[in-house]
């Protein structure tokens, strides 16, 4: 859908507009609100097709006098936040504090003490700029539920000074994984909820790929960290300098994965909405110029030698994605690597992927083994995925009466209509009359 | 800004009270203190005697309710607590780690309100 001049200029600047209001009130609730009544305000004074020839600065101007407004109004904010004066005179400001300013944004957005939740819903709202509306709809939640899960973000944010900051270099590295895991989940969301309302950037897995691009470009635009003594000579502090590098390298991972799992999107469900295999699906049909993007990406993420977990996923998705076709994959290759993988992140996700690999490099019945083996742990218990695996291996294997008791049980624990279809097929292609 | 660190742990958690474990664990908490003063954040900090000794008390249709024990039966119970003053909560957290009460028990981090006293 082609968007109009206006929304575009909006897309880009409502995450610099409320990341530089927050820092100059202090306050998120207040920075969003005015940001928002900019926004309102623009979309009335300039046309669909003419912008100002700064958009940035006629936002931020508007959205400053809005705040001095609610300021003299609200005695609640008077107390808290910098002299009036200070901040209607405050001039432009450098794009090296942009940079931060959007940075302690997204870190702040994605703090940990904050739920998953709460992080993905203040992520979309104050970086994405979605409606509380939109974000509702895509969760499958009703908007005054959705509401009320910022406002109470927001809450406590301010109550229990939630830091909005760029983290120290020794928390960098945990504090990014956990904006990537947040990424990866909005991600998730937009590929299980293939049908949503049409967004910023065209559904959420748009989002997802464009938080981890303006993340990357954020962190390859820092300057250098300044150290030394004062009045010194500025240096480049070398581990912080790696630890930069390392971190982008995950954050390119992470967008080729997403681009490698998209790529495929054309051909995930089929005309009657059902669930295709990536064993059936139809290759010509995947994206190659995307496929294409995706293999660049990776390749500058792996060239700078810090190697990741979602650097190792991204492999794995493009081995997948470029193989000519399910059984010319390199399986061998893909089980060595889910082996890292479970070294470096062990879960027992990781190890059922593993197992799966291994029993299409190896055969079913190592898979059914290393399977067996995994469920003794019981972790998987109540993972529909898992059973579904043991299934179909037990059904490779002919073991009829044990492969319907496990597509059974997986289709107990639940799943969207187009995978409990798909497993329900499973049960009547084994004899079930009534799956 | 101040929290209140609130340190709860299970009865069978940690070491037993007047145990020699217990004794080689004080030298923790009086580090702990310490380092808490000198960082300039330490406002209050003490151990509470256990659950078994609670009172509680609640006024309900302006009669007092006592019962012996806590508010309520939990798994775990508040043995302690500390009062900082420091930054924001990131500050807060690396002091709630440092609590050697951490690695088996649980810290919970409480911003306390500040109510500004109209002038």
């Amino acid at each position: 859908m082609p968007r109009s001049r206006v929304a575009e200029v909006f897309a880009d600047e409502w995450p610099v507009l409320v990341a530089t209001l927050r820092r100059d009130l202090g306050d998120l609730g207040l920075a969003e609100e005015v940001a928002q009544d900019a926004f309102v305000e623009a979309a009335a004074r300039w046309g669909p097709d003419s912008t100002p020839d700064r958009p940035g600065a006629w936002l931020l101007t508007t959205a400053r006098r809005r705040a001095i407004d609610q300021i003299r109004r609200d005695k609640r904010f008077a107390e808290r936040l910098p002299a009036l004066a200070d901040l209607a005179s405050a001039p432009s400001r450098p794009e090296s504090e942009l940079i931060d300013d959007q940075l302690a944004l997204i870190f702040g957005c994605c703090h940990d003490s904050l739920n998953a939740e709460a992080q993905i819903a203040l992520t979309l709202r104050e970086v994405c700029g979605l409606s509380t509306n939109q974000i509702a709809d895509t969760f499958l939640v009703a908007t005054p539920t959705m509401a009320k899960r910022l406002v109470r973000a927001k809450d406590k944010i301010r109550k229990a000074k939630v830091p909005f900051v760029v983290p120290e270099p020794e928390d960098l590295p945990s504090r990014l994984a956990a904006v990537l895991h947040v990424i990866y989940l909005i991600f998730t969301a937009g590929h299980t909820n293939s049908e949503g309302p049409a967004l910023v950037r065209g559904d959420l897995c748009d989002e997802a790929r464009w938080l981890c691009e303006i993340l990357d470009r954020l962190l390859a635009s820092r300057p250098p960290i300044q150290r030394g003594p004062a009045g010194g000579v500025d240096e480049v502090g070398h581990e912080d300098h790696e630890t930069v590098a390392a971190g982008r390298a995950e954050v390119q991972g992470l967008l080729a994965l997403m681009m490698f799992t998209d790529a495929r999107r054309a051909t995930r469900i089929d005309d009657g909405g059902r669930l295709v295999l990536l064993e059936e699906q139809d290759r010509g049909l995947w994206d190659q110029k995307l496929v294409a993007n995706a293999q660049a990406t990776l390749a500058t993420a792996l060239a700078a030698h810090h190697p990741g977990p979602y650097q190792l996923q991204a492999i794995i998705a493009g081995l997948h994605t470029t193989a000519p076709s399910w059984e010319a994959t390199d399986w061998s290759a893909i089980g060595d690597l889910y082996g890292r993988l479970s070294v470096m992140t062990p879960s027992p996700v990781v190890s059922l992927n593993h197992a799966v690999a291994r029993s299409m490099a190896e055969g079913p019945a190592v898979g059914l083994a290393a399977l067996d083996e995994l469920g003794e742990r019981h972790e998987l218990d109540d993972y529909r995925y898992f059973h579904a695996a043991r299934a179909d291996l037990l059904r490779r294997l002919e073991s009829t009466d044990e492969a319907i008791a496990a597509y059974r049980r997986a289709i107990e624990l639940g799943g969207n209509e187009a995978e409990q279809e798909f497993l329900r097929g499973r049960l009547r292609e084994l004899g079930v009359t009534d799956p | 800004m101040r929290y209140l660190l609130l340190l709860y742990s299970a009865a069978d958690a940690g070491p037993a009270d007047g145990s020699p474990e217990q004794a080689a664990q004080m030298p923790k908490w009086f580090e702990f203190s310490n380092e808490l003063s000198e960082a300039g954040s330490h406002l209050a900090g003490e151990a509470l005697h256990g659950e078994e000794t609670a009172t509680t008390v609640r006024v309900r249709d302006g009669a007092p309710i006592v019962t012996d024990g806590p508010f309520a039966e939990t798994k775990e119970v508040l043995g302690g607590f500390y009062m900082i003053d420091v930054e924001n909560l990131d500050e807060a957290k690396k002091w709630a780690a440092k609590v050697p009460l951490a690695p088996y028990g649980s810290v919970e981090i409480r911003p306390i309100m500040e109510i500004d006293v109209p002038s």
